[in-house]
């Protein structure tokens, strides 16, 4: 009984090396969620982002439950989330974008080339609204409610098989 | 160090599948990205307030510490809200409302970190108790063992 | 062919691995006072596999050197067109050439330990053995199995993929060698503590032969660090010299045990007193290099320093370490009890004070350790933390001062038992001295907590370090104690420029247009010029920065901003001056809309002493090295004489003389 302390490094060791070969186990997530899902949508209004569009404040979100899109003409992966957004507008989702650190020629010539899935696009020159809905890199979507709740967030491009998702959890947050 | 170097160097043959190939925007930095604010008072705040920010986009670096444009902009949030008088506790809690407790490199005692403040205290009692142990009854024993 | 050979040489490694192992063991069944028939390999079967294992780095190392394309190892790491210098370097910038470095040296310091250490009981010897052939067998597995170094291609490659052109640093040369050599160091340790654990040999002869080991994988660890710490501070551009990242936690958690370790074995080795201590810190101290081995390769926690990452080798390294470090953990539970207790001491006493260096040395690491796979754990339960500086700083230093206090009285107390008393002037001195240099900078300034006792303390160590030699004759001091006024010194040199840099350091970051002059630390710094330069292999944009100090003549600084096109990549390439005051740290940026550029200045007071005092606390684990070497030597031959006295006495048919003791 007395040296039953002379266990505890091994029992230590046991624990770490579970906990360890378990982690290893597990896809690393890279991913930072936002800790906004379920809170108001922050205030702001910003400006346009090209001459095509009007600009994009926390006033649009009224009516039915949109998406905010962030995204960026100089993002690889938005071009590749292009298309599905496309289809997402098809199914008459309105989507409003908002693109961070982008100048207004790149932000024409990404959407004449890409296609322009967008009703408004607000331009987020210093990343303010981003950071403030704890949004951590581009492309993201958040679903947001007729009431400027935030509801959903998708982290990374938009695939085929998340436009489902997101038509799914657009019609919860009716 | 090398680990980095060694990274970056793979990066060729491996990592592209891994993580999503990213551009760089041709920006420039949010006004106080780079640049200091003129009381070196509110610098000082800032300056150690963003040595405990985790920059989000980063491998492991607080936003001090990086060149990614998304720290840049964190930066100027920092400065800018310093400036127009928040105190620097504010400005962590107004990241942690939106990151969670990951972006803050000063662990809060909150239901999921006790165990790392419970620990050093536990820490402390072992110690005191080894060094009891080990030191503290010398004196009974060698006094026994002169017995 | 050459690759075959080299590939031939490692499965014959392995092999007689696995034979030093078996034979190693057979020992351990002898019955006492007889050999085992099957003993008598173990020391010939580490030796051959030595060469072997280095012979086969050497063929992987001269691959590189004449860049040979077939391989799949050298086509990808490797360019025809790069300095020679860094081909041979490169053998080891990558995980398989850096994992035979590692079993190169592993097998070479077991064929030293074989073929020169005689003064272990052949028992224990094979038992040590069997250890680090099992150790040996486990990498060999690893490297063979899963990272074979020696892959052919198909069809050799015409040309190779290159090096990034940030490998091609000196940093890469020193680094990471040194610190594999030291974490190879801790392995033999490790073995022996386990030889003299299963036999019961835990004793100060086992000590003294385990320490030159131990303080050796200290050192290189010390340099390592050091090194490493400065190739992060200039390499990566914000002027920080540690960041408390996991990569480097890593590397800090096997230094903190071989610390405690070197003087716990020193106490064994002088009193035989703490023995189930230095076993139990043998094998904590491997396991910690294995340990970060396995966070870094395995990427299981995330790092600024994060490399070559793979979930497979790393449940590869989890395995053995399960192995290894689980094994050893429950042979020391199950024999640990038999140890008996070693010689007791007072509290007041060298054995007290290092006693308490030695438990506040495993409380920072449990801190450290704790601190850096916290993350880790939240993460099983899919919560996100960081832990950082603000958490390490207070929690390491709550155990970090009482034991730098005890550190500088430790020395001037005597073995077994002690008064207080009799060092009174000198507790006195080290008191004033901390006080005093505590309430001096306070005078001048507020400044942060943490640094302000950083530098009191450093103020009464630089003093205390010195204090041993007090009243001794200089010339006599043996050369082992030099080395630990040195390295004692050297924490002190190290700490004060921790504090300094912490407690004095100043930024200047500004938009600067060419002509523009900006102050920083009694410094005027002018930006000239901006030029584009182009490298072998990157364009750069570099600043010209003249640097006027009290209006004198200009030195000229040129940071350049780095971008390479193999990979496409930017880097900061920072431009230091060096004062023996501190350093001078400039880096630019990217120029702004309006013309102007980005510049950012540190002036950083005394931070080259953080190196200096890394550097002089491996000069003294060298010092103590050479002086036990020194001594042993004399031992040996000294004992070697008298045998060869007695041996002709006995010739003579004369009766032998009483032996002394």
């Amino acid at each position: 009984m007395r040296k039953l302390y002379l266990w505890l490094p091994l029992a230590l060791f046991a624990f770490f090396a579970g906990l360890a070969a378990y982690m290893l186990t597990q896809e690393k997530d890279q991913f930072v969620e936002s800790a906004m899902i379920g809170q108001p949508l922050p205030a702001f209004a910003l400006e346009p982002a090209f001459d095509g569009l009007p600009g994009a404040a926390k006033a649009d979100f009224t009516g039915k439950p949109k998406l905010l899109n962030i995204w960026a003409s100089w993002c690889l992966p938005c071009i590749a989330e292009a298309p599905h957004l496309e289809a997402l507008k098809r199914s008459g989702v309105e989507i409003i974008g908002i693109a961070i650190r982008d100048k207004p020629a790149d932000v024409a010539n990404f959407l004449a080339r890409h296609g322009n899935p967008y009703t408004r696009i607000g331009s987020d020159r210093i990343s303010e609204v981003q950071l403030a809905i704890g949004s951590s890199g581009v492309p993201e979507t958040f679903v947001i409610d007729a009431k400027g709740m935030i509801r959903y967030q998708h982290i990374g491009d938009v695939g085929a098989d998340d436009v489902p998702t997101l038509l799914a959890e657009l019609e919860k947050a009716k | 160090m090398i680990r980095w170097m060694i990274a970056a160097l793979l990066a060729l043959i491996a990592l592209p599948l891994a993580v999503p190939v990213l551009g760089q925007d041709s920006m420039p930095p949010a006004p106080y990205a780079y640049n200091q604010l003129d009381d070196p008072r509110l610098e000082a705040e800032a300056a150690a307030l963003m040595q405990t920010l985790r920059c989000l986009k980063c491998q492991s670096q607080s936003i001090a510490d990086s060149d990614a444009p998304m720290a840049g902009d964190m930066r100027h949030q920092v400065r800018a809200r310093i400036l127009a008088g928040e105190s620097p506790e504010a400005i962590r809690g107004w990241l942690i409302a939106r990151y969670g407790d990951y972006v803050s490199y000063e662990p809060a005692v909150s239901s999921t970190t006790w165990p790392l403040f419970a620990t050093p205290v536990l820490v402390i009692l072992i110690v005191v108790g080894v060094l009891v142990r080990r030191l503290g009854k010398r004196r009974d024993d060698d006094a026994e063992a002169k017995a | 062919m050459i690759a075959e050979i080299g590939l031939a040489a490692l499965w014959l490694a392995a092999a007689l691995a696995v034979l030093q192992m078996v034979s190693g063991a057979a020992s351990l069944r002898a019955a006492p006072g007889e050999s085992n028939p099957l003993a008598i390999y173990a020391r010939p079967a580490a030796v051959v596999q030595a060469f072997l294992a280095v012979l086969a780095f050497l063929l992987l190392l001269r691959a590189f050197a004449v860049t040979d394309l077939s391989l799949k190892l050298v086509a990808t790491n490797s360019h025809s067109m790069k300095p020679f210098i860094y081909k041979l370097t490169g053998t080891w910038g990558n995980h398989e050439g850096s994992m035979l470095l590692w079993v190169g040296v592993l097998a070479a310091s077991g064929g030293l330990l074989a073929a020169f250490e005689k003064r272990l009981p052949e028992r224990t010897m094979g038992a040590t053995l069997a250890v680090q052939g099992f150790v040996a067998l486990g990498f060999y597995a690893f490297l063979l199995l899963s990272s074979n170094p020696f892959e052919r291609l198909p069809i050799p490659a015409v040309e190779g993929n290159g090096l990034n052109p940030l490998l091609q640093d000196i940093g890469l040369a020193i680094h990471p060698p040194t610190l594999y050599a030291g974490y190879v160091g801790l392995s033999v340790a490790f073995s022996l503590a386990m030889g003299a654990l299963m036999t019961s040999e835990v004793n100060p002869a086992f000590a003294r032969v385990m320490r030159p080991w131990v303080l050796g994988a200290w050192v290189l660890l010390t340099l390592g660090i050091t090194a490493g710490s400065y190739w992060a501070y200039y390499e990566l551009g914000w002027g920080g010299w540690w960041f408390w990242d996991p990569v480097e936690n890593a590397s800090l958690m096997p230094w903190l045990a071989a610390t405690a370790l070197m003087h716990s074995v020193s106490v064994l080795a002088a009193r035989d007193a703490l023995r189930t201590w230095t076993i139990m810190l043998g094998v904590l101290a491997f396991s910690m290099s294995m340990l970060g081995t396995f966070l870094v390769r395995s990427g299981v926690l995330t790092s600024v320093h994060a490399f070559a990452v793979d979930p497979e080798r790393g449940a590869f390294i989890l395995a053995l370490l399960g192995l290894y470090i689980g094994g050893a953990f429950t042979i020391f539970a199950l024999c640990a009890g038999a140890v008996a207790e070693g010689k007791r001491f007072a509290v007041t006493s060298r054995e007290g004070a290092l006693v308490f260096n030695n438990v506040m040395l495993s409380a920072i690491l449990a801190i450290v350790l704790l601190g850096t796979l916290y993350p880790l754990l939240t993460e099983a339960f899919n919560v996100r933390v960081s832990v950082g500086p603000p958490y390490f700083n207070p929690a390491g230093a709550i155990f970090a001062i009482p034991m730098l206090l005890v550190m500088a009285v430790g020395p001037l107390l005597r073995w077994k038992s002690d008064s207080p008393k009799r060092i009174q002037f000198e507790l006195m001195l080290i008191a004033a001295l901390v006080i005093g240099a505590i309430a001096l900078v306070s005078f001048f300034g507020r400044f942060p907590l943490l640094p302000l006792l950083g530098l009191g303390l450093a103020a009464g160590l630089a003093v205390a370090a010195f204090l041993p030699l007090r009243g001794r004759n200089l010339k006599r001091v043996p050369v082992a104690t030099w080395g630990m006024v040195v390295a004692h010194f050297g924490i002190a040199v190290s700490l004060f420029g921790m504090a300094c840099e912490g407690a004095f350091s100043e930024e200047r970051l500004a938009a600067v247009a060419p002509g523009g002059t900006e102050q920083i630390g009694g410094f005027a710094v002018t930006l000239e010029a901006v030029t584009p330069i182009a490298g072998p292999n990157w364009t750069a944009m570099e600043a010209r920065l003249a640097v006027r100090q009290d209006g004198g003549e200009p030195v000229f600084l040129t940071p350049q901003a780095r971008s390479f096109w193999s990979p496409p990549q930017s880097t900061s390439e920072s431009a230091l001056l060096t004062r023996w005051n501190g350093q001078l740290y400039a880096v630019i940026g990217n120029q702004a809309e309006d013309g102007r550029w980005q510049i950012r200045i540190w002036w950083k007071p005394f931070v080259t002493f953080i190196w200096y005092g890394g550097l002089l606390v491996g000069l003294g684990g060298i010092l103590s090295i050479v002086g036990r070497m020194r001594v042993d030597l004399k031992r040996r031959s000294a004992s070697a004489k008298g045998a060869q006295r007695r041996a002709d006495i006995e010739a003579l048919g004369v009766a032998a003389p009483q032996p002394a003791e």
